[in-house]
């Protein structure tokens, strides 16, 4: 399983699109830079209200899908783009199907769906789905995007110079073609009018609530875990220079992980108006899933067996392996929240926004800061990066951030669920809802210190990015310090 | 692991058993709640709503209420102390789409109808803090300054008709007729009711002279848990 890591490249290689790629990785540092941006607005707006502006435009209900949009959808789907379309040409010695012009739609398909989109939920053009709030002609507008984006990827396998389909290419698969299934199922809708942006959801009530939720625990599971996934299993062996830990394990993990992923979705409405017979399905293949998730953190982990000194010297790598880390963390909390006596207290609460960023923060954007780190010196031609002292900085004040940001949700979610629940000698509550809402504030301030550090972390990066693609070098790399070359 | 050295080498195969291997678990979760018919409680009450609350509606999912609010109240003894009787599905049978939201921000409000005065949601959604002083909820005082025409509104239920919801002809002919007269406290209201039966009538925004999104929101709020009258069921009815 070591052929993408070895043989692959070092012969002559046929001429891979690459533009293409530096279009999306320019836009995915773009976009995570908004993205946190927007996140760390709507943070303080909950601690100090008075920023909502009054204006309909910048109010939380408006600017929260902006937030969640842009980073899932803007910063992590032009990440996946960018690294699938990398990827995919490097392991199957194939240059794009469909070559630049494809390129070319993809990346501006892509954009114009997110400014679409962004901009409907700022005047007020949302279907009130979470993660899936794009109104109808948004919704038709990626599904084009997205088949051209299957044909391109499933194209440029079937042109591939290579016996094998490398593993990482079987995760972006399983990501294009489940994301392509749950986006058309979920977005069923009927146009009040064909000029209109208003539409009526084709489900109501019970079977709309599980549609949705079967949708969103799959972007979950598909946009932001089988997706990033295919990064793991091609950055962590490039840059530890080491071939992926298992083969086996691979396979074992691929196929757990995409079965039973798909049934986890009940778990967001537990002791809901959904019949419990499929709380329970929902429950029970949650807390499966927590098998395959940690099979296949085990493989990107020890992938770098018999290179753990490298962590010391190579930040890029450090970012990489600490994304599996984090993967691993909230995969294990994932299914412990699906319980359901744990997800009585959890549901509703402040918890669930701490379990969703120690993924989204720790995992997704790490293991993407870890593959562009890893993409810019190769796609502009440069040695190396401009200054790793700079990444590691990024690192450390990244981290820091999202300790503070999780562990001041764990807390302000544990403790307004006991709030709501405590009674007082004589039997009566003991809270009213309001003073629940006050006790959050100074954990809603933590927390949005902690977006602040990530925001400054991410600009670090951006001004490091920026001085590599220019081909300077920091005085530190000059100066003899060991400066560890991306394995090729 | 002979067919997988097959499906590493054949695309097409490894699409179809990617689509197989992912469509099981929605297929054996989703259609069941179309086919098992205690799925939604046997209740009566439960009613499509009006055209003044179903554009109320609409303001609430386009400003997002649902990030802060959930309207589905769990059976635990708290909260129905707090909220009111558990939710039912079949109160939800008619939301296109349905909001019961994953977040609470904000209280609950699947029972919110009927527990404060039209004034109380006017003055609160001008400024939150001015009725309670403790909340981070962003003012909404431009409703009351937007005048609704909804000429439209019929398509808006025509549109409905066709997802499933039960709007009779009747309905879809006095559609614009019924919009306007819900917040027209000079109106006859009796077709209205009779079609919208407990539709909270007169004006909302404490300004008769126009029809505005403050009209809307608030009637929507207002009918919010208020269709179904729980002491006329026991437990053994509402049983899925």
């Amino acid at each position: 399983m070591a052929l993408a890591s070895g043989a692959a490249e070092s012969t002559v290689a046929p001429r891979y699109h690459e533009e293409v790629v530096k279009l999306f990785v320019i836009a995915t540092v773009f976009w995570g830079v908004v993205g946190f941006l927007v996140g760390v607005v709507i943070a303080f707006q909950l601690a100090y209200p008075i920023l909502n502006l009054d204006l309909p435009w910048t109010s939380f209900g408006r600017l929260r899908p902006v937030h969640t949009s842009a980073v899932i959808f803007a910063f992590g789907g032009n990440a996946l783009f960018a690294t699938s379309l990398y990827v995919v040409q490097r392991t199957c010695r194939a240059p794009l199907f469909g070559g630049a012009a494809m390129g070319l739609f993809l990346f501006w398909g892509y954009q114009l769906f997110i400014v679409l989109a962004a901009s409907g939920y700022v005047l007020g053009v949302s279907q009130g789905r979470e993660y899936a709030e794009p109104e109808w002609y948004v919704d038709l507008w990626l599904t084009i995007v997205w088949v051209a984006y299957l044909v391109a990827f499933t194209g440029t396998l079937m042109k591939r110079d290579e016996p094998h389909i490398y593993v990482a290419n079987w995760f972006y698969l399983a990501f294009i073609v489940t994301i392509a299934m749950l986006h058309i199922v979920n977005n069923l809708a009927v146009p009040v009018s064909f000029l209109g942006v208003k539409s009526y959801s084709l489900f109501s009530g019970v079977q709309d609530a599980l549609t949705q939720w079967w949708y969103g625990h799959n972007a979950v599971g598909f946009f932001l875990t089988a997706g990033f996934l295919g990064i793991m299993y091609y950055f962590v062996p490039k840059q530890a220079d080491r071939p992926v830990y298992s083969y086996r394990l691979s396979i074992v993990h691929f196929w757990s992980l995409i079965f039973l992923y798909i049934w986890a979705g009940p778990h967001h409405l537990h002791y809901t108006a959904l019949p419990d017979w499929s709380q329970t399905l929902g429950m029970t293949f949650s807390v499966m899933l927590w098998m395959p998730s940690w099979g296949g953190m085990i493989n990107g982990i020890m992938t770098l067996a018999g290179a753990w000194d490298k962590l010391r010297t190579d930040p890029v790598l450090r970012f990489l392996v600490t994304s599996v880390a984090f993967y691993g963390m909230s995969t294990f909390e994932g299914p412990l929240m699906s319980v359901r006596q744990v997800n009585a207290l959890s549901h509703y609460t402040d918890w669930t926004i701490g379990h969703v960023h120690s993924g989204a923060l720790g995992w997704v954007a790490f293991v993407s800061f870890g593959a562009v780190y890893h993409l810019v010196p190769k796609l502009w031609k440069r040695q190396g990066l401009y200054s790793l002292r700079l990444v590691s900085y990024h690192f450390w004040i990244s981290t820091i951030g999202i300790v503070l940001y999780i562990t001041a949700m764990w807390i302000s979610g544990i403790m307004q669920g006991l709030m709501w629940r405590s009674y007082d000698e004589l039997g009566f509550l003991q809270y009213a809802f309001v003073e629940t809402v006050q006790a959050m504030h100074p954990f809603y301030v933590v927390r949005a210190l902690g977006g602040v550090l990530f925001l400054i972390g991410s600009l670090i990066m951006v001004y490091n990015l920026i001085r590599t693609a220019a081909g300077d070098v920091a005085e530190e790399a000059r100066t003899g310090r060991p400066v560890p070359q991306a394995a090729e | 692991m002979n067919l997988h050295a097959r499906a590493e080498r054949n695309v097409i195969l490894l699409i179809v058993l990617i689509l197989l291997t992912v469509s099981i678990g929605g297929i054996v979760e989703i259609v069941p709640l179309y086919t098992i018919e205690t799925t939604i409680e046997k209740v009566k009450g439960v009613r499509p709503y009006s055209p003044l609350e179903q554009v109320g509606r609409n303001i609430y999912i386009r400003e997002g209420c649902y990030t802060c609010h959930s309207q589905m109240i769990r059976p635990f003894r708290d909260e129905v102390e707090r909220y009111g009787h558990y939710s039912l599905a079949a109160e939800s049978m008619y939301d296109h789409p349905f909001q019961w939201g994953s977040k609470r921000t904000g209280p609950d409000l699947a029972r919110v109808g009927g527990k404060y005065s039209n004034e109380w949601h006017v003055a609160h959604m001008i400024n939150p803090r001015e009725v309670v002083p403790e909340s981070v909820m962003p003012p909404y005082g431009f409703m009351a300054d937007r005048v609704l025409e909804q000429d439209d509104i019929a398509e808006h239920l025509k549109a409905l008709r066709a997802v499933g919801v039960p709007y009779s002809d009747e309905m879809i002919e006095n559609a614009l007729a019924d919009f306007r007269a819900q917040a027209d406290p000079e109106a006859d209201t009796e077709g209205l009711l009779a079609r919208y039966p407990k539709a909270v009538v007169g004006d909302f925004d404490g300004n008769p002279a126009e029809l505005t999104e403050m009209d809307a929101i608030i009637a929507y709020l207002q009918i919010l848990g208020q269709m179904v009258e729980f002491p006329d069921y026991d437990s053994d009815l509402l049983k899925q």
